[in-house]
């Protein structure tokens, strides 16, 4: 048993780089992801993943697949997206999701024109894909980086951004760092994106962040719970991931994701806080 | 009023109606070919005479190419169209349906003998993405094999090729019956050339060292020509995403057979590829040419060259 969980990490070095990538996205994604849930935003998690298409698809237009340009390119469009989304919603009659839905959609539409223009069908499947079975020094160093950097920021904004998830009105009346919480936030956000496009692909840069956090929910009350519930079973997940893909012969990226999810439904029936199991059994009566 | 309108429109509409169609031979034979390769043979076998339009351009990819409504209106200008045949267009036939095609479409494969290759996980020859059944109906298909097309890379099917260019082009536009002959007759002595080259160079290598791993199964036909053996590892295909069991196969497969160069190809990702070479110390040989054309400031412009090239790329790479 530990051979056939160990062996494939020793013999290959492609495995020990995949993990080493997951880890660092395991690190640096969840704990975004749980700001996310808390305050709502899941499915802008979503809409943000889709957007950085298009900043990713003009930096693979100008160099080619290069590392450098396709993350700058992605956290530029995603940081368009958001600001504009923002700027949108606070100008004129339409709420944020609506402003940011627009965005992203033509974000993404823009995305695909301009990698089919350069490209063939088959650029466009390994951008949308990635490729974390062929992480190279460069890319391991900028998921480590970008998963350092994000901890630590994380850690710096910590009180003000719990507050605004919980009390958003009385953060903005007691302190001037409101805007600047929410900002900084949206720029994590766009930058872990940005490490899971690289490794994970577009479609599932996002599940890595938001399926364990959302399985989080089951486990733990307060938010630092969380956290620590969320990186542990991102971890998991893409450890059993990427040995399901090299025992059963399935894709890494979706079988990645796809133990996310089962982590998701395992949570939701045994999680000790809200579970559905728990919720079945007799409760104590509260007695004098 | 309004018939004077609608009269009007009528006219506007007849007169850009007339130009399009099938043109007749102004000056030129206007000939469409469907990819970078068989471009660059008709250019060479009809010289001034024949202007050629390619569908699918260098660097680009026919198993996965999408026309779009410009290609239809170019083929629908067209006298005649080369095709490679043997499965490798999976889009022709719509295509020629779609854009009311009334010339001739020349087989360039006509008469060579082809062989089969093992299909792919999710590469599929004669399809279009979104899986046509009718079209993958005609490529041979027994169990797991599927007719390979890629027969350009054999230089004695080259030759088989410029002969049905060559009477294509003559049915096409009888009175330059000459000029073609002789066209065709000097690019043969070129080819001829070329494959005496080729045969030499492969010679210059140890036999232990003649084998390859590349990642798109396109070099059958010059592996079985010219001696080389190429082994186009499984699941690692231009179309599906890898898994870490495939990608584990390869790496082991290279350790265990001493496999010395993995090549790269010009259309396909070069990720994957940099960290199997890095895992197992082979050597990445450069970029082979298989499908397309390289751009005209590319290393590959014209077929031959893409021959000089690939065979360069494979001798420097093996005999070091």
């Amino acid at each position: 048993m530990i051979d056939t969980i160990i062996s494939p990490f020793i013999e290959f070095s492609f495995m020990r780089r995949a993990l080493t990538g997951c880890l660092a996205l395991s690190l640096g994604a969840p704990p975004i992801g749980v700001f996310l849930m808390v305050r709502r935003m899941s499915l802008m998690g979503d809409a943000m993943g889709h957007a950085i298409l298009p900043g990713a698809a003009i930096g693979y237009l100008l160099a080619g697949l290069s590392l450098f340009a396709m993350s700058l390119g992605g956290f530029a469009a995603g940081l368009a997206v958001a600001l504009a989304a923002g700027l949108v919603a606070r100008s004129t009659v339409l709420r944020e999701d609506a402003s940011l839905a627009a965005f992203y959609l033509v974000s993404l539409a823009l995305g695909v024109l301009i990698i089919s223009i350069k490209g063939s069908n088959i650029d466009l499947l390994h951008v949308l894909f990635g490729s974390v079975l062929a992480l190279d020094d460069a890319a391991i160093l900028l998921l480590a980086t970008i998963s350092t950097v994000s901890l630590a920021v994380l850690a710096v904004i910590y009180r003000p951004l719990v507050l605004e998830c919980f009390d958003p009105q009385f953060l903005r009346s007691a302190s001037a760092l409101s805007s600047p919480t929410h900002l900084t936030f949206l720029v994590l956000v766009v930058l872990n994106l940005v490490a899971g496009f690289q490794a994970l692909g577009t479609l599932m840069a996002v599940g890595i962040m938001l399926l364990p956090a959302i399985a989080a929910r089951f486990w733990a009350e307060n938010i630092s719970g969380m956290i620590v519930v969320a990186v542990l079973l991102a971890f998991t997940a893409s450890l059993s991931g990427l040995l399901l893909s090299y025992h059963a012969n399935l894709p890494t990226g979706p079988a990645i994701v796809l133990l996310c999810g089962a982590l998701y439904l395992l949570s939701m029936v045994l999680g000790t806080r809200g579970g559905i199991v728990w919720g079945l059994l007799p409760r104590k009566h509260l007695e004098a | 009023m309004k018939i004077r309108v609608l009269a009007f429109l009528g006219a506007a509409f007849l007169l850009l109606l007339g130009p399009a169609g099938g043109a007749s031979a102004a000056d030129k034979v206007k000939a469409v070919a469907s990819f970078s390769i068989l471009g660059d043979m008709v250019r060479a076998v009809g010289g001034d005479r024949v202007e050629v339009v390619t569908l699918v351009g260098p660097d680009g990819d026919a198993h996965v190419f999408s026309p779009t409504p410009a290609d239809a209106k170019t083929l629908a200008a067209a006298q005649i169209f080369f095709v490679n045949g043997l499965g490798f267009e999976g889009w022709m036939e719509r295509l020629e349906k779609s854009s009311g095609f009334k010339g001739k479409a020349v087989v360039a494969s006509t008469g060579v003998k082809p062989l089969t290759m093992k299909e792919e996980e999710g590469h599929h020859h004669g399809e279009e993405v979104e899986h046509d059944h009718d079209e993958h109906a005609t490529v041979g298909h027994d169990e797991d094999k599927v007719t390979d097309p890629h027969a350009w890379q054999d230089l004695a099917n080259a030759r088989i090729y410029v002969a049905n260019i060559r009477d294509g082009l003559i049915a096409a536009d009888p009175a330059g019956k000459a000029i073609y002959e002789a066209n065709a007759d000097k690019y043969l002595e070129a080819i001829g050339q070329e494959e005496k080259a080729v045969k030499a160079a492969i010679a210059t290598l140890p036999p232990e060292r003649r084998k390859i791993i590349t990642s798109h199964d396109a070099f059958g036909y010059f592996a079985a020509a010219y001696g080389l053996e190429i082994i186009a590892p499984e699941g690692v295909s231009t179309e599906s995403e890898a898994s870490a069991q495939d990608v584990a196969k390869i790496i082991r497969q290279i350790k265990e057979e001493n496999i010395p160069a993995v090549f790269l190809e010009n259309v396909t990702d070069h990720r994957l590829l940099d960290q199997i070479a890095r895992e197992t110390g082979a050597k990445i040989g450069g970029t082979l040419y298989s499908d397309a054309l390289s751009r005209p400031d590319g290393p590959a412009p014209s077929y031959l060259d893409m021959f000089r090239h690939n065979v360069g790329a494979l001798t420097s790479a093996l005999s070091s």
